[in-house]
């Protein structure tokens, strides 16, 4: 029965090729420019480590030594904060991060000096976030006690300064210090760069940056102090840093530490670690308040700081207003085809087909409209994602259409389709076929 | 024109006539919402920067020691001079829509009690005020003896130029000279009022604080180097900013040239509000799509409704109606239409125009975008009804006597 049904839509789509042309134009307009949207939404709010993103933590403190208005603890921590948590090893694993810039040249590679992105960070980093390797490995916990000068650089750098040879061994020249790298990244490139996600409330939804790519330069977060001295920024400050102070010792926040927890008692142990450790410092005298200390795994902090960019959001919901007005437009003309037809369906009652066998037609129809649509949204979201990946933003390059989105592509044309041809379908079928015979 | 018979016949086709509606409805509810992002994008664009843009251009430099600064500014500054055509080489900490480097929390008493809201301070050494072409409005112009040096951001101690629109903010209906504020200990004293001097995050703060800026004279040291303002005639600007980057191997080897900041103002406005100019465009193209989805809409359902008053159009049409009788009647059914859309769609324009409020800071749809986008659909509706309507009126009388 449904092969029939299918015949008698083609059938039917054929006969009248301009109102066919333009139900299919609407849905692929809407399908193209909806999924277009979604698959940037889908890519951009994404989870950066699936399967492992709920045991990353992301603890915060309030370090400030008066009582601070501000509801929320910094989204950064200071340095002796930082240490301190990090020291203590009471996660299964944990890196300190910030990012600085500083001058970097290779002696042996005749190229001009260049200003790279450092990442500062420990051990842990590169296990906790499955960081990928293409030669050589990452340093050890002995290297970070030890301050070595050691470096892991990313394969754009790689690629840049020894053409994507093997340079493990080689040397680099950060400022003044020379630094062995000892391991070269894959390709990595992670949505967003979820470990230096920070201050994302404050940017009003302009949050396209975060989406940039990874450092180039990984160093030992000891080790990148003493070779990048005074290079190093603060997020922001409770109070004016004095001149002469070291940042270390400045009453600014400018380090991230990042924890791995495998199980909710460990969560809950660590929690418990935070508030203790606040309670501690406050008795020392060096924070005013204990009880504003803060944990949000993974992808609440992404939350916490809005990281999809408003401009995208704003266009998603664009989007489907437009798909909206395009089902509306299809249900209006697939009424006038069925009812067009009454007659044809009068004959089909008075021969017996029931209401049901009626309905089924009609929404075969709609389906096969709504596959043809999907085909047009197909090609026309891909012409879409190729505008977007144009475009001078950050996350340009991120965009691609994947597979669950290109079968979504479909199911939603379909369900569009379907759902637009439900009501037209239900009028068709109580066409009363006595009325119609009579008007033959 | 008799209305109930146009009436008589929508109450036949209500599921259509509804459907119709409600799409013009969506349709007028994002189009003004459309329009209203689209105004306030562009207008942002507009924003006065203030200074002289087509004769400025900034060089950036990083990598340097800063134990060098001094030593280092004072060698940019003489070297670029001598560049044919450069007018001016000043020392300053950020510009507009460059990199936003001097904000801060500032308050009108010592203590910090009474807070004055986060401004912007442009900290920048001698002949910088003129090279930027700031129009005084009230005060002096900077003195050799008002660039102190610069201890961590600012002077500790300073003469200030406030913009107009922070002048008033901090002190309406007072002479806003002489007037002292702080940032903790630093402390600032007005001595002129500027025009306009857009903050580098120009237009993210809200179109009220976009001009919250300060200029305070500084001299030129390890905390105010390595940013440059150059200034030369519009016309040799790029020249000059060309001979400039590359000079810079000679003038400060040990420095590393940042390319991607070092531009001409014009370069740096235009990348700025490049995302404003994208999604103004993808509105339009939005809007674009939306009026032709909503017109094809009106053109099947008024074909498909033509067709089948065939026998009905041929009866009027033989019992003495005119072909403008036909015309109007069709033309007349969708005005009817589109009003009803029209007025539920404005109701819907309202409803999203609360919604963007709460999530983009977007202030209320104004008034006028109704009408305007009212007017627009009804310029729609009667474009796209009028070929089904041409052919409803090409029926002839004789159509009547057809299978009846």
């Amino acid at each position: 029965m449904f092969a029939y049904y299918m015949d008698l839509a083609l059938r039917s789509l054929r006969r009248s090729p301009v109102l066919t042309a333009l139900m299919v134009l609407a849905i692929a307009v809407g399908i193209g420019a909806s999924m277009t949207t979604l698959t940037v939404m889908h890519l951009l709010s994404g989870d950066p480590l699936p399967g492992r993103s709920q045991h990353i933590f992301y603890p915060q403190v309030d370090p400030t030594s008066h009582l601070n208005p501000h509801s929320h603890p910094y989204d950064m921590m200071d340095y002796h904060s930082a240490v301190d948590l990090w020291s203590a090893q009471r996660a299964d694993r944990q890196a300190l991060v910030t990012v600085s810039a500083l001058r970097l040249t290779a002696p042996t590679v005749n190229q001009p000096a260049l200003m790279a992105q450092m990442l500062s960070t420990t051990t842990d980093f590169f296990p906790m976030f499955a960081v990928p390797f293409q030669y050589g490995n990452a340093w050890t916990a002995q290297d970070d006690a030890r301050h070595a000068r050691v470096a892991v650089i990313s394969a754009d750098l790689n690629n840049k300064l020894f053409q994507g040879a093997d340079s493990v061994g080689r040397t680099l020249r950060l400022k003044d210090v020379d630094v062995r790298i000892i391991g070269v990244l894959a390709p990595w490139r992670p949505s967003p760069q979820f470990y230096d996600v920070v201050g994302g409330r404050f940017s009003d939804g302009d949050t396209a940056s975060f989406y940039g790519r990874p450092q180039d330069v990984f160093m030992p977060f000891f080790s990148s102090l003493e070779v990048n001295d005074g290079g190093f920024n603060p997020f922001t400050c409770w109070s004016a840093p004095d001149p002469g102070v070291k940042l270390q010792n400045s009453t600014c926040v400018w380090v991230a530490l990042w924890v791995q927890l495998n199980s909710t008692a460990k969560v809950g142990a660590y929690r418990d670690y935070l508030a203790a450790y606040a309670e501690q410092q406050k008795a020392l005298g060096r924070f005013a308040r204990a009880n504003n200390t803060r944990m949000f795994d993974l992808m609440q902090w992404l939350d916490f700081n809005r990281v999809v960019p408003s401009d995208v959001r704003l266009q998603t919901w664009l989007a489907f207003a437009f798909l909206a007005i395009c089902l509306f437009n299809t249900i209006g003309l697939l009424l006038a085809k069925f009812l067009r037809r009454a007659g044809e369906i009068g004959v089909r009652r008075a021969l017996g087909a029931s209401r049901t066998a009626v309905f089924a037609q009609c929404l075969v129809e709609a389906g096969m409209i709504g596959l043809l649509g999907g085909l047009g949204g197909l090609l026309l979201t891909m012409l879409g994602l190729w505008l977007i990946r144009r475009q001078p933003v950050e996350y340009a390059d991120l965009i691609h259409l994947d597979p669950s989105m290109f079968g979504l592509t479909f199911a939603l044309a379909i369900a569009a389709s379907l759902l637009a041809g439900v009501l037209p379908a239900l009028r068709a079928s109580r066409v009363a076929p006595a009325l119609q015979l009579k008007t033959l | 024109m008799q209305i109930r018979p146009i009436f008589a016949a929508l109450r036949k086709h209500r599921l259509a006539t509804l459907l119709l509606a409600l799409e013009i409805a969506l349709a007028c509810a994002v189009l003004c919402n459309a329009c209203f992002l689209i105004v306030s994008r562009v207008q942002q664009t507009h924003v006065q920067s203030g200074v002289d843009e087509r004769a400025l251009a900034v060089l950036k430099i990083t990598g340097y020691d800063a134990a060098s600064a001094t030593d280092l500014n004072a060698r940019v500054v003489s070297g670029l001079s001598g560049i044919a055509g450069m007018q001016s080489v000043s020392v300053i900490n950020s510009v507009p829509f460059g990199e936003d480097n001097g904000a801060a929390g500032i308050s009108l008493d010592a203590g910090g009690k009474h807070s004055g809201g986060v401004v912007n301070f442009y900290v920048a050494g001698p002949g910088s005020f003129n090279a930027l072409g700031l129009k005084l409005l009230a005060g002096r112009e900077p003195q050799a003896d008002d660039y102190q040096p610069v201890s961590s951001f600012v002077p500790a101690d300073a003469s200030a130029w406030v913009t107009r629109a922070l002048a008033d903010h901090l002190w309406p209906n007072t002479d806003p000279l002489g007037s002292q504020f702080w940032v903790e200990k630093f402390h600032f004293r007005v001595a002129g009022v500027v025009a306009n001097m857009v903050r580098p995050s120009g237009g993210e703060s809200g179109p009220g604080m976009i001009q919250w800026s300060v200029f305070v004279p500084g001299q030129p040291g390890a905390h105010l180097s390595g940013l440059y303002l150059l200034r030369a005639s519009p016309s040799q600007l790029p020249r000059v900013l060309r001979d400039a980057r590359d000079a810079m191997s000679k003038i400060a080897p040990d420095a590393v040239v940042d390319t991607k900041a070092s531009q001409t103002m014009q370069v740096l406005r235009e990348r700025y509000f490049q995302q404003n100019r994208i999604m103004a465009g993808i509105l339009l193209g939005v809007i674009c799509a939306l009026l032709l989805v909503t017109a094809l809409g009106i053109v099947g359902l008024a074909s498909f409704w033509v067709q089948q008053r065939r026998r009905q159009i041929g009866v009027r049409r033989a019992l003495g109606a005119t072909r403008g009788d036909i015309l109007s009647y069709f033309q007349t059914e969708n005005f009817l239409i589109v009003s009803g859309g029209i007025v539920l769609g404005m109701v819907l324009a309202f409803a999203i125009n609360l919604l963007l409020m709460q999530h983009y800071e977007l202030p209320r749809l104004p008034l006028y975008y109704l009408p305007i986008g009212a007017l627009s659909l009804y310029v729609i509706g009667q474009l796209a009804v009028l070929g089904p309507a041409l052919r409803a009126a090409a029926v002839p009388p004789v159509e009547a006597t057809r299978s009846v």
